[in-house]
C-alpha cells in the first residue's frame, strides 16, 4: 500500500503525524464542547431545571457560546503574580491533558503512538497534571488559590498512588502494558473484559477482585480530576474557586478545558482497562469478513462507536455522581485514599499475582 | 534519523540549561520548576535510547511524586535564599571537586559502556536500541535482570526503602493527649435514632442538656 512506504520517508512521517495528532485534538476538543453541555443537563435534569436550552436547537452550541465569552474577556493578571508562571500553568495543564490521547486506542490498529508502555505513559502523563494547578495556585500569591493548590497536590498525589496498584492489576491480567494489545486481549464478549477477571470464564472468580478494582479506578478518577464530590481544590464555598480564583479569560478557559479532557480521559480509561475498550460486549466474528476487503476500516469504525458508547456510559456515572453525592470533607478523602483504597488494592495486587501464577490459567 | 537528532539536540539543550538554571535561579521555587524541566527532558533522552520503561518510571516517580514534595516544601516554608548564597566562596572548592569527581566517573562509565557495551556486561538485552531481540520489551529485560542476577541486591533495596519509610513515620508519629480525633465509624452509624431526640419543651421552660 501506498500509506505503509510514506511511513518510511521521515517528512511524511512527521506530517503524517501531525495530522493524525490534529485530528484527535480538534475531534476530542469538539468532544468535550458537547461533554459540557451534556454534563450540564443530566446536572440540571436531576435538579429538575432545564439547564441550558438557549443557544442553539435544545441549548446545544452552549459551550462554544462561552468559549467565545471566554476569548473575548480581558485579560487580568495580578500585580503580585509571578507572571510567568502565572501564564504557564494553564498551559501545561491543557497540554497535558491533550497529550495522554497519544496512547488512547480508539479502534483496531487506530492509535496516534503504539507505545509498548502505553499504560505507563498514561500515568506519567496524568501525575504531572498537578503541576498545573500547583503553579497555578502559586503563581497567583493569594491565600485561596494556595489553599486549593496545596490541596488538590495532596490530593492527587494520594489518589494516584491507589490508581497506579489497580492499572497494575490489569497488567497483571494482561501481561503487556501497551494498551492496544489490553484492548486486543479482552475480545470475545464481555465475560472476556478485565472487570470480570479477563480471559474468559476460567477467570471468571477474579471477578470478585477486578468488579471492587474497577469502582476503585472509577473513584480515583474522580478524585484525580478534581471532581464533586472531590472538588475540593476548588471547593467554591470555602475557597471561592481555588486554584482558579485569579483566572480569568483564556487561562481560565485552559484549564477548564484540561480539566474537562482529563475527566473525559479518565472516562476513556475506564473503558479501555476494564470494559473492553473498542471490543463489543459480544463474539464480532461477523468483522473477521471485512479483513483483507477494502471495506476493513469499517471494523475500525464499529471499535469507535463502542469505545464512545463506554465512554459515555462511564461519563454518565460521572455525572451522575457530581449530582448526587454530597461534597467530602478533607480528613474524609485523605482517610479514604489512604486507609481504604490504598491497602485494598495492595491485597488485590497480590491476589491477582497468585492467581496468575497458581490459578487454572497461570502465565 | 534527522528527526531523532533533532529531538536529541533539543532535549540535551533543555536538560543542560535548566540545570544550570536550577542553581543559578534567584527563586527556589524556579529551581524547583527547573529541576522538573530537567527530569522530564532526561526522560526525553531515554526514550531515545529505547529505555522508554525507564523513562516513564523517570516521569513517574520523581516528576510526578518526589519534585511535587519538593515544590510543596520549598512553596511552604520561606527559604532565604540570599543568606544561603552567602558562603557561596568557601563551599566553592568543595563543591568544585565533588562534581569533578562525578564528572570523572560519569566519563568513565560511559567509556566503558561505549567499548564494552551495557547489555555485554550482563549477556541480557537492556534496551531494544543496543541489537536486543525485538520481540522482548524492556520493562521485560529489566525484570529478567533484576529478578535473577540481581534479585538479592533488589530486595535489600527495597528493604533500605522500607526501613527508611518505617523510620520517618516513626520520627514523625506523636501521640498528643487531648486531641479530638474524628471517628468515622461512629458518622457512619450515625442514624435519626441516635442522631435526633424528639422534645415538647413546654413555654417558658428550657430543655435539659
Amino acid at each position: 500500500m501506498i500509506l505503509t512506504s510514506l511511513w518510511a520517508n521521515p517528512i511524511a512521517w512527521t506530517l503524517l503525524t501531525l495530522g493524525q495528532i490534529l485530528l484527535v485534538t480538534v475531534v476530542l476538543l469538539l468532544t468535550v464542547a458537547f461533554m459540557i453541555y451534556g454534563d450540564r443537563k443530566i446536572f440540571a435534569g436531576v435538579q429538575m431545571r432545564k439547564g441550558p436550552n438557549v443557544v442553539g436547537p435544545f441549548g446545544l452550541l452552549q459551550s462554544f457560546a462561552d468559549l467565545g465569552k471566554f476569548l473575548v474577556k480581558e485579560l487580568i493578571i495580578p500585580a503580585g503574580a509571578d507572571k510567568v508562571v502565572f501564564l504557564l500553568a494553564p498551559l501545561i495543564s491543557v497540554t497535558l491533558a491533550i497529550a495522554s490521547w497519544a496512547a488512547i486506542p480508539f479502534g483496531p490498529g487506530w492509535v496516534v503512538a503504539n507505545i509498548n508502555v502505553g499504560v505507563l505513559y498514561l500515568f506519567a502523563v496524568s501525575s504531572m497534571g498537578v503541576y498545573g494547578i500547583i503553579m497555578g495556585g502559586w503563581a497567583s500569591n493569594s491565600k485561596y488559590p494556595f489553599l486549593g493548590a496545596l490541596r488538590s497536590a495532596a490530593q492527587m498525589v494520594s489518589y494516584e498512588v491507589s490508581i497506579g496498584f489497580v492499572i497494575i492489576t490489569v497488567i497483571l491480567l494482561s501481561n503487556s502494558m501497551s494498551l492496544p494489545r489490553i484492548v486486543e486481549l479482552q475480545a470475545g464478549g464481555f465475560w472476556h473484559w478485565n472487570i470480570l477477571g479477563g480471559g474468559g470464564l476460567k477467570n471468571l472468580p477474579l471477578a470478585l477482585v477486578m468488579i471492587p478494582m474497577g469502582m476503585i479506578f472509577f473513584i480515583s478518577g474522580l478524585a484525580e480530576t478534581n471532581r464533586p464530590p472531590f472538588d475540593l481544590p476548588e471547593a467554591e464555598s470555602e475557597l471561592v474557586a481555588g486554584y482558579a480564583v485569579e483566572y480569568g479569560s483564556t487561562p481560565y478557559l485552559l484549564f477548564y478545558l484540561a480539566e474537562m479532557s482529563n475527566i473525559l480521559l479518565m472516562s476513556g480509561l475506564m473503558a479501555v482497562l476494564f470494559l473492553g475498550g473498542w471490543q463489543a460486549p459480544w463474539p464480532t466474528h461477523y468483522l473477521d469478513h471485512l479483513a483483507g476487503t477494502p471495506w476493513s476500516w469499517l471494523a475500525s469504525l464499529h471499535g469507535l462507536v463502542m469505545l464512545m458508547l463506554k465512554t459515555m456510559f462511564v461519563l454518565f456515572s460521572n455525572a451522575m455522581v457530581r449530582a448526587v453525592v454530597p461534597r467530602y470533607r478533607y480528613d474524609q478523602l485523605m482517610r479514604l485514599g489512604w486507609k481504604v483504597f490504598l491497602p485494598t488494592s495492595l491485597v488485590a495486587v497480590a491476589l491477582v499475582a497468585a492467581w496468575r501464577v497458581f490459578g487454572p490459567v497461570a502465565a | 534519523m534527522l528527526l531523532q537528532a533533532i529531538a536529541f539536540y533539543l532535549m540535551a539543550a533543555v536538560t543542560l540549561i535548566s540545570a544550570v538554571a536550577v542553581v543559578s535561579s534567584k527563586n527556589p521555587v524556579h529551581s524547583v520548576l527547573f529541576l522538573i524541566a530537567a527530569f522530564f527532558s532526561a526522560a526525553g533522552l531515554f526514550v531515545l535510547l529505547g529505555a522508554e520503561f525507564l523513562a516513564m518510571l523517570l516521569v513517574v516517580v520523581y516528576v510526578g511524586a518526589v519534585a511535587v514534595l519538593f515544590l510543596f516544601v520549598v512553596m511552604m516554608l520561606d527559604v532565604d535564599f540570599a543568606a544561603l548564597r552567602q558562603g557561596f566562596a568557601r563551599y566553592m572548592p568543595l563543591g568544585g571537586l565533588i562534581a569533578g569527581g562525578l564528572a570523572v566517573e560519569m566519563v568513565m562509565v560511559s567509556t566503558t559502556v561505549a567499548t564494552r557495551g551495557a547489555a555485554k556486561l550482563n549477556e541480557i538485552p537492556m534496551a531494544r536500541g543496543a541489537g536486543a531481540a525485538p520481540d522482548v520489551t524492556n520493562a521485560e529485560a529489566i525484570g529478567r535482570v533484576l529478578y535473577t542476577n540481581y534479585v538479592y541486591f533488589f530486595q535489600a533495596a527495597g528493604m533500605v526503602l522500607l526501613v527508611a519509610m518505617i523510620g520517618a513515620i516513626v520520627l514523625t508519629l506523636r501521640h498528643k493527649p487531648g486531641v479530638r480525633r474524628q471517628v468515622i465509624m461512629d458518622q457512619v452509624l450515625r442514624t435519626p435514632k441516635t442522631g435526633m431526640r424528639m422534645v415538647s419543651p413546654k413555654p417558658g421552660e428550657g430543655i435539659d442538656a
